[in-house]
């Protein structure tokens, strides 16, 4: 409860706020935010976009994290979490592409260009693909636990590989990427004002607080689908 | 120590006759090498059809060649698992050997499979693609084995998930897609850089991914193979 509106205030905030403030090429008082050149308004992206961008991210750990729970304990509730996780993960990497596709076009020139972030959330967005093509073609629940568990465990091992792959073989066109002064590193020191970094860490928390609670709803609704199973 | 000693041979003896039993019932049928070779001459001349008169970039000939060798290991590799339950073979095997050695068995088998692909890919395609030159010998060779190895790691233990689902065949190439990218995207690059000519130091850090990629993978193949594999 505490969590749903404390995600729905902040999370209405970041919206008034990061669509809202007047943007000033020399910014005088706090609620006016700086205009970078050749973003202009593009820039309010950031308020919405790496945020899922972040969830979809949390929430493939999550979901990994589970599955290992499951494999120790053999507790249904484990794989109801872990599945849990991967569909809103599945949602949000669909929210992030379509977002970042779309601001490519008008940003980049065209909605998709192969920049490592791009085939990275791809490659997210197969695994999710493929985790849930598995997760239907097995009938048994223990069994579909147990494959999918031991499948999400053995693509999350591989994923890290395309931290180095990347760099190798494309340049980026995102901010931290090679060819970037700022650096070709995992984690982005975003050149941010004051204000815009509030906002944005501001929906960092809350984008991770409407995580908590989507999840918790959907481990709630399975939790009495299955009871309602049980009664016939 | 000497009841140590026995359990290691005793383990290594059904490792071996796993791999022996696969081999000789493939022999037998020649289902798994038919169905390889012919999908490898299927696709090289899809590929020469559609470029007819006209060559292609070395770039992407390069890429192609792993296309080829991927389609091919998708239709074959998954066999050695999906027999077991067609067979209804599964229980006796649980009863005879140790997981692992069972899963190890079937890498091998695998391995050599896929190695054998990708000796006749390679020969094929390296033979009627006239634009397809390696300049960098090493570089290749590196790619090729270490490909195989790697490929034969994450092929045997999704072929083991596929098995027990019930969609055996569509299934096998979406699951492997994801967790082989890494390796395809590594090898194709070193091919790019074979056939650019570059020198053996370019390509160092190819290999250290895929070497990597191949003990992350088969650790944790081996450390789960006993999920799959008991009920």
């Amino acid at each position: 409860m505490v969590v749903k509106v404390l995600s729905g205030v902040l999370l209405t905030l970041v919206i008034i706020l990061g669509l809202g403030l007047p943007m000033s090429p020399h910014p005088q008082s706090w609620y006016e935010l700086p205009v970078i050149p050749g973003l202009e308004d593009k820039a309010r992206i950031i308020f919405f976009h790496v945020p899922m961008a972040w969830l979809s991210v949390i929430a493939f750990l999550t979901s990994m994290y589970y599955a290992i729970a499951y494999l120790r304990t053999r507790q249904m509730k484990n794989d109801v979490r872990s599945s849990a996780a991967a569909g809103l993960g599945l949602l949000f990497c669909i929210l992030a592409t379509l977002t970042g596709a779309v601001w490519a076009k008008f940003n980049w020139g065209s909605y998709w260009n192969w920049d490592p972030r791009e085939t990275s959330i791809f490659v997210l967005l197969l695994i999710y693909g493929a985790y849930f093509s598995l997760r239907s073609a097995v009938e048994t629940e223990e069994k579909r636990a147990t494959l999918s568990s031991v499948y999400s465990i053995i693509a999350a091992v591989t994923v890290p590989f395309f931290i180095f792959i990347m760099p190798r073989i494309m340049t980026g066109l995102h901010p931290g990427a090679k060819g970037d002064p700022e650096g070709a590193g995992p984690v982005v020191e975003f050149k941010m004002s004051p204000n815009m970094r509030l906002i944005f860490y501001t929906s960092l928390v809350a984008f991770t607080l409407l995580f908590y609670w989507l999840f918790q709803l959907r481990v709630r609704a399975a939790a009495l689908e299955a009871h309602n199973d049980q009664r016939g | 120590m000497e009841a140590a000693e026995s359990a290691r041979t005793s383990y290594l003896r059904s490792l071996r006759s796993v791999f022996l039993k696969d081999w000789l019932s493939e022999l037998r049928t020649r289902y798994a090498i038919s169905a390889l070779l012919m999908f490898v001459v299927t696709t090289i001349s899809i590929i020469l059809f559609s470029l007819g008169s006209e060559g292609a970039p070395p770039d992407a000939l390069s890429g192609m060649l792993w296309v080829v060798i991927f389609f091919g290991a998708m239709s074959g590799l998954s066999r050695t698992f999906v027999m077991e339950e067609e067979r209804g073979t599964t229980l006796t095997l649980q009863l005879l050997a140790p997981p692992s050695a069972i899963f190890f068995g079937k890498l091998l088998f695998n391995l050599v499979l896929i190695t054998g692909l990708n000796a006749v890919s390679v020969a094929l395609y390296a033979a009627f693609i006239t634009g397809f030159v390696i300049k960098t010998v090493s570089i290749f060779l590196a790619a090729v084995v270490l490909g195989s190895l790697g490929f034969a790691s994450a092929a045997t233990i999704i072929a083991a998930i596929i098995a027990r689902a019930n969609t055996r065949g569509t299934l096998y190439p979406v699951l492997s897609f994801p967790i082989l990218l890494p390796l395809l995207l590594t090898v194709i690059h070193a091919t790019q850089l074979a056939s650019d000519g570059a020198p053996f130091s370019e390509a160092i850090g190819e290999i250290q991914i895929l070497i990597s990629y191949i003990v992350v993978v088969t650790t944790a193949a081996y450390m789960l193979f006993d999920y799959i594999w008991k009920d």
